[in-house]
């Protein structure tokens, strides 16, 4: 008798474990609590204010003091693990080159930076962000990767009066007027803009009109999948089927062949590395969807999703930033790019997280204060500095912030996979096909 | 609890009742509908249920593993799942040695047996060093106190295999040779799918055999009945148990290659789900059940392939795969509400 209320209590257990975390590949971060964090930092500002000269921090949010030969701390919160590593592992090499063009230094100090994995889940932008904001030396905060974590991460990165520009956030919500908090930025493109230009691709070019979407219930697949659906509608498309799957789930055979009964011409599912890897490989064993095209996102823009999923994945799309559109300062990075990693980028933010970077170092040139020796940055100066951000030169065009936190010049283009054992975007595969 | 039913009908016992009634209710409904609305054809259908086999024919495989732990200590193995995993990076290593002799294009029975036997050791000696190390030792501790462990020891291994193999994704190799798929009457099934119904079958019987058989597996039967009698008539507990754990390993192992086959993607965080789902398939076929393993991972299979669109779609519930795991549970509870032993609900010793 206990033996089986002890298995049903096992049992409950399980099945709550398996609803709350089923990737389980996020390391959890031993942090601070965000309250505490943000009293801490409080505490630190009134010290700081009784420390320093009248008048030499006047900032609402307080000041960040740096001695002579202290280094200016910039954190980053990207996703550096698990299957989605590609995607912050290329964004952290855009900052490690930036960092380089500046000569590791800002106004004569030197530059750190502070990594912290973000996990690409909630949960993990979560851990980051409440690691980072304990940090009261941290200066500003590039990240994050994957829109889930920044919806959480964000709130507590702003309470602690901290910038934070994410070179790949893009989920509409985010800078959403309603939903933007204070001090959020991103150089990343908004997903209305992608969702539009893939509706335009499938509808216009491949000349499609019953289309299917899947997306995996994070913040970024659910806003990009409804935003291509309400763009492909308004073109006159039909979407016949919209599906959601796990993260984590492996087998799609079930959920394609729900879709294969709607009939679609075309499948989107901008998710990521993984599920979509389990999506592509598995349709060509679905009956009825042998000729459909799929197409995924830049959330799937690696070698890493491609490997996974193999052969199938060859011929099939994905919308990505469109690098053939920015510029020559571009082609300087990639030199750069291969001389220090001797490899193409990894993904598709590396250019966005490059200006991220560069965009810090301006602002922080443009408020930082001298009294002394000590190099005084105002939080709230930097943070209206960014927000004021116009036609700034970067890699991925003429950047200019708008009043919840869009900077992006979006540029988005489609990609054809036309090999699936090299990655090299636009030399090797996958290679740019529209806007033509 | 359920065993009262007999003798008195309380209000716990009502409650479960109603609650089963309601969502059997609701399941039919939902079948009902899916069915008559005709959106999926009778191919659709047993697609379907081709799918869910060839999954379920891998819970199986692990649900295995978790049963005769059960059956024999009356533990759940919580680490199990990760045997599975570094099994299937066992075979993986393999798969990537073969493919680059070109053994694997060339010979692909032989490429295969190489990988099951590459995946078998390495899961049957995890198994073996995690009963010995971790396990053993606390034999006569309360039952809590091993099943936290298991917790524990799953948790180590995700992570070792994490440090050691990275955290990425890795694409297992492809077998041309099962690269098709066969026509069974008006569906196609994937060589891949077949080979797993096949693994499954004979690792099976090979067991079944095992265990009734054999002078060990009678040893098997014999501790999973009582320990200490068993002992005394000079059977050697803690090497039979050892061996059950092996055996658990090696089909845990089994499990691997096949998922590697299938789903061609390796990581070191894919135990944990297929590890609960085949603990799952163990309760729903009956702990300490071969039989039941099996029974319950094919149909915890099918059920999460089929149920989402027979149950959910009729009803107008949008995007319903997402909600196979919930599917999958709640089927569960009804068995449990129904049959609180599972569905064969028997042990190891009375019937292997």
């Amino acid at each position: 008798m206990r033996m089986r209320t002890l298995l049903l209590a096992v049992f409950v257990v399980a099945a709550l474990a398996l609803t709350a975390c089923a990737p389980a590949a996020q390391p959890a971060a031993p942090a601070a609590q965000p309250t505490e964090a943000a009293a801490e930092a409080t505490t630190e500002t009134t010290t700081d204010a009784a420390a320093v000269p009248a008048g030499a921090c006047d900032d609402p949010l307080g000041c960040i003091e740096i001695a002579a030969g202290d280094p200016i701390k910039i954190g980053y919160a990207l996703v550096t693990a698990g299957p989605n590593a590609s995607l912050g592992e290329d964004s952290a090499r855009g900052i490690e080159i930036a960092v380089d063009d500046l000569g590791g230094a800002i106004l004569g100090h030197p530059v750190e930076i502070v990594g912290e994995d973000s996990g690409c889940s909630p949960e993990g932008g979560q851990a980051a962000a409440t690691k980072l904001a304990s940090d009261t030396s941290l200066v500003g905060v590039i990240g994050t990767s994957c829109s889930s974590e920044a919806r959480v991460g964000a709130p507590i990165l702003s309470e602690v009066g901290l910038s934070m520009l994410s070179p790949s956030n893009t989920a509409p919500d985010l800078t959403d007027p309603e939903k933007h908090v204070d001090g959020y930025f991103r150089t990343a493109h908004n997903d209305l803009v992608q969702g539009a230009v893939a509706a335009d691709f499938v509808f216009s070019d491949l000349g499609l009109t019953k289309a299917a979407t899947v997306h995996d219930g994070s913040l970024y697949a659910v806003g990009l999948a409804t935003a291509f659906a309400d763009a492909f509608q308004k073109l006159g498309g039909e979407i016949v089927s919209q599906q959601a799957v796990n993260v984590g789930d492996t087998d799609m055979r079930p959920v394609l062949t729900t879709i294969a009964a709607a009939g679609p011409e075309f499948i989107y599912y901008p998710i990521f590395t993984a599920e979509a890897g389990f999506i592509t490989s598995q349709s060509k064993e679905v009956p009825g969807l042998e000729n459909v095209k799929l197409m995924a996102a830049d959330g799937s823009f690696s070698q890493d999703f491609v490997n996974a999923a193999g052969d199938a994945a060859m011929g099939m799309y994905l919308s990505s930033p469109d690098f053939s559109a920015f510029g020559d300062a571009y082609q300087d990075f990639l030199k750069k790019h291969d001389e220090k990693y001797s490899e193409a980028p990894l993904s598709a933010f590396h250019a966005h997280a490059y200006d991220a970077m560069m965009i810090f170092a301006a602002k922080i040139q443009e408020v930082a204060k001298q009294d002394g020796d000590t190099l005084v940055i105002g939080r709230k100066a930097l943070r209206d500095a960014i927000a004021g951000t116009t036609d700034f030169k970067g890699l991925t065009g003429n950047l200019t912030c708008s009043p919840t936190g869009d900077c992006a010049d979006p540029k988005i283009a489609v990609y054809e996979v036309t090999d699936t054992e090299a990655w090299n975007p636009n030399v090797i595969s996958p290679m740019k096909i529209y806007p033509k | 609890m359920f065993a009262n039913l007999r003798r008195k009908y309380d209000f716990t016992d009502v409650l479960l009742w109603l609650i089963g009634g309601i969502l059997l209710i609701f399941i039919l409904y939902g079948s009902i509908v899916t069915l008559t609305s005709g959106k999926y054809t009778t191919a659709q259908w047993l697609n379907f249920i081709v799918f869910g086999l060839a999954q379920g024919g891998i819970y199986a495989l692990i649900a295995l593993g978790y049963t005769m732990v059960y059956g024999i200590l009356g533990m759940i193995n919580f680490a199990h799942g990760e045997f599975f995993m570094l099994g299937t990076f066992g075979a993986f290593f393999m798969a990537e040695a073969l493919s680059a002799t070109g053994l694997l294009e060339s010979n692909w029975v032989i490429s295969i047996l190489l990988m099951l036997a590459a995946a078998m050791i390495v899961s049957a000696t995890v198994a073996i060093l995690a009963e010995r190390i971790a396990y053993r030792p606390l034999r006569r501790a309360p039952r809590l106190v091993p099943l936290i462990t298991a917790i524990g020891v799953s948790y180590f291994l995700q992570y070792t295999a994490r440090g050691l193999f990275g955290s990425g994704v890795e694409a297992f190799p492809n077998v041309p040779a099962l690269a098709g798929s066969i026509a069974v009457g008006p569906i196609k099934i994937q060589n891949t799918q077949v080979a797993v119904f096949i693994a499954t079958a004979v690792l099976l019987l090979l067991l079944w055999l095992f265990v009734s058989k054999t002078k060990v597996g009678r040893a098997i039967r014999s501790v999973a009945e009582d320990k200490d009698a068993a002992a005394l008539m000079g059977v050697d507990v803690d090497r039979t148990i050892a061996i059950s754990f092996a055996v658990g390993g090696i089909m845990a192992g089994a499990a691997g290659v096949m998922y590697g086959l299938v789903f061609r993607q390796v990581a070191f965080y894919m135990g944990f789900v297929p590890g609960l789902k085949a603990f799952t398939a163990a309760v729903l076929g009956g702990i300490g059940n071969l039989a039941g393993a099996v029974l319950g991972g094919l149909i915890l299979g099918v059920i999460e392939s089929v149920g989402p669109s027979l149950f959910l779609e009729g009803i107008g519930i949008p995007a319903p795969h997402q909600l196979k795991d919930g599917i999958a549970f709640t089927v569960l509870v009804l068995i449990l509400i129904f049959r609180p032993t599972g569905i064969l609900g028997e042990r190891l010793s009375k019937r292997a």
